[in-house]
């Protein structure tokens, strides 16, 4: 890790002998930790095999989990597609030419992103099932979607116009110099590039947007959760339910998160677009100063710093070096 | 319309908010500094457990932790962080910090790193090459510069924490959003009442933006 090379020297021996008590330590602690989990696990007799064989049979996962998943994923991925076309309109309108219409837009963009998405979730489907009339289900379903795509369209809003700003120069310059107009510019040089670049970064709002549509358990949208809860008022084993769960949310993030950067690995190796491909939060992270600055995926955003830095700071050696 | 604003004490469901916002915040931070120096220090073990954690706690929804935390750790496993002469509410309040503080933690961890990784590896060798011992040159030079760097990354989390205690209405918090809920369930599906709560999590947010990132700016090392 690079951090160290800023930090540390390389070990001598009596510092080699502090890092072997350390590791002793910091092994006994998390041993400690897991061990006092699982005892408490065991005294309150949630350790009883009865709890945990339904995972191991097949009604389990076909009546509860899976149905829980698909439905988690069903609005994860409608929200991620009304969520791009909204962040595409919204990113457009902020980078158009005429004030009124980039200042609406920039309102528009900065107001969903500082507002609390369960706020939106819960009123959407209220608002929803009292002024229209709808049924619990349907209504509970578009909450979530809304409230999703109201979120998560305005982030990637910034995304598209931190992706165009993010463009060299003459890459507009180009565009107009040989007679396009400003919009059919932006439309045919500059957006298709900026989305290239944006793609890891989308890939990581997902992770985003799948973690968000959990909230839809409040407005009994029937997601994963609260597939655990049926699950677990039907078994009684509520806690095991939440930790295979809480294992399978990890794993599909976790795969996600590896995915993006294996993208942006490859779009940087193929030069498909002039800006570097960027992490969703990098930008969110240094922001460009809007008021709001949101910082879910903060940590994608802040490996890709380091990342960057890393590569900078070897460049560099390598240069002294020769 | 107004007889609803005096009815309901919704200046104390935002007073709610802060709370749990304050000492989430405060509870995140500690958690995180030690998880961030866990995973810059040299011993392999930290880092990998560092990792560990930040990985599945920043892939894991806030409402699963949450809802874990009051239906598992406290009515199941029966772990009471207060006496057991405390109402359910004292209970519900501090299980919220709790689980807010350990997944904002997380990404606290990785705020501080970004901190310490936008030092250039040149300051510690010049603290080095003047003759600086290790503990010199982490005070007087490589901390000062990685704080300032973690401040940006740092507000947004504070942001992101603040936006995010309305889940803790889903473990029965009687905080602003589930005040709201209350609202317009039992009074008026209007869109006043949508942007009357939404305007108060601007107000609390806004400010915070605005400030960190003129502090960013202010503190910013030139390079």
């Amino acid at each position: 890790m690079s951090a160290q090379a800023v930090l540390f020297d390389a070990p001598g021996p009596k510092a080699r002998r502090r890092h072997a008590i350390l590791t002793v330590l910091g092994l006994l602690l998390a041993a400690g930790i897991f061990g006092a989990f699982i005892w408490r696990l065991y005294e309150t007799a949630q350790l009883e095999p009865q709890l945990w064989t339904p995972f191991l049979e097949g009604q389990t996962w076909t009546q509860y989990l899976l149905p829980g998943l698909w439905r988690t994923l069903q609005a994860a991925l409608v929200s991620v597609v009304f969520a791009i076309v909204f962040g595409l309109i919204f990113g457009m309108g902020r980078l158009s030419q005429a004030r009124p219409l980039r200042w609406a837009c920039g309102v528009i963009v900065e107001f969903f992103r500082s507002v609390p998405v369960l706020l939106m979730m819960t009123f959407l489907f209220f608002f929803m099932a009292r002024n229209f009339g709808m049924p619990g289900q349907t209504a509970s379903f578009w909450a979530v979607i809304v409230g999703l795509t109201l979120y998560n369209g305005s982030v990637i809003a910034e995304l598209v116009r931190s992706g165009v700003h993010q463009l060299p120069k003459g890459q507009r310059e180009a565009g107009l110099a040989i007679g396009l107009t400003s919009a059919k510019t932006l439309r045919s040089i500059e957006l298709p590039q900026a989305l290239t670049a944006m793609l890891p970064a989308l890939m990581s709002q997902l992770v985003v947007i799948l973690k968000d549509s959990a909230l839809g358990t409040a407005i009994t949208y029937p997601e994963l959760i609260a597939a655990a809860r049926q699950l677990g008022s039907r078994h009684g084993n509520v806690i095991a339910a939440y930790i295979v769960v809480g294992i399978i949310f990890v794993l599909i993030n976790w795969l996600l998160t590896v995915a993006a950067g294996r993208v942006e690995r490859f779009i940087n190796r193929r030069g498909h677009t002039a800006a570097p491909a960027k992490t969703a939060a990098s930008t969110l992270v240094q922001g460009g100063g809007a008021p709001g600055e949101f910082g879910a995926n903060i940590a994608d955003a802040v490996e890709e710093e380091v990342d960057d830095w890393r590569d900078r700071n070897q460049r560099g050696r390598r240069v002294a070096d020769e | 319309m107004l007889d609803i604003l005096t009815r309901y004490d919704i200046l104390g469901a935002f007073w709610m908010t802060i709370q749990l916002s304050f000492w989430a915040a405060l509870g995140s931070l500690a958690l995180g500094t030690i998880l961030a120096i866990m995973r810059v220090s040299p011993v392999a073990v930290l880092q990998k457990l560092g990792a560990l954690y930040v990985n599945v706690a920043r892939n894991t929804p806030l409402t699963l932790i949450l809802v874990f935390c009051v239906l598992g750790a406290f009515y199941i496993l029966q772990l009471s962080l207060a006496p057991a002469s405390a109402p359910l509410r004292t209970q519900i309040f501090l299980w919220a910090i709790v689980g807010l503080s350990l997944y904002h933690a997380a990404f606290v961890c990785e705020a501080l790193r970004s901190g310490v990784n936008t030092v250039p590896v040149g300051q510690a060798e010049a603290a080095r090459a003047i003759g600086l011992t290790f503990t010199q040159s982490l005070s007087q030079v490589i901390l000062p510069q990685a704080f300032r760097g973690a401040i940006a990354p740092l507000g947004s989390v504070l942001i992101a924490l603040i936006k995010n205690t309305t889940v803790a209405s889903i473990i029965g918090s009687q905080e602003a959003s589930a005040m709201m809920k209350t609202i317009v369930e039992n009074e008026t599906g209007s869109l006043l009442v949508f942007f009357i709560f939404a305007l108060g999590f601007v107000i609390l947010t806004l400010p915070i933006g605005v400030g960190f990132t003129e502090m960013s700016r202010r503190l910013a090392v030139k390079r």
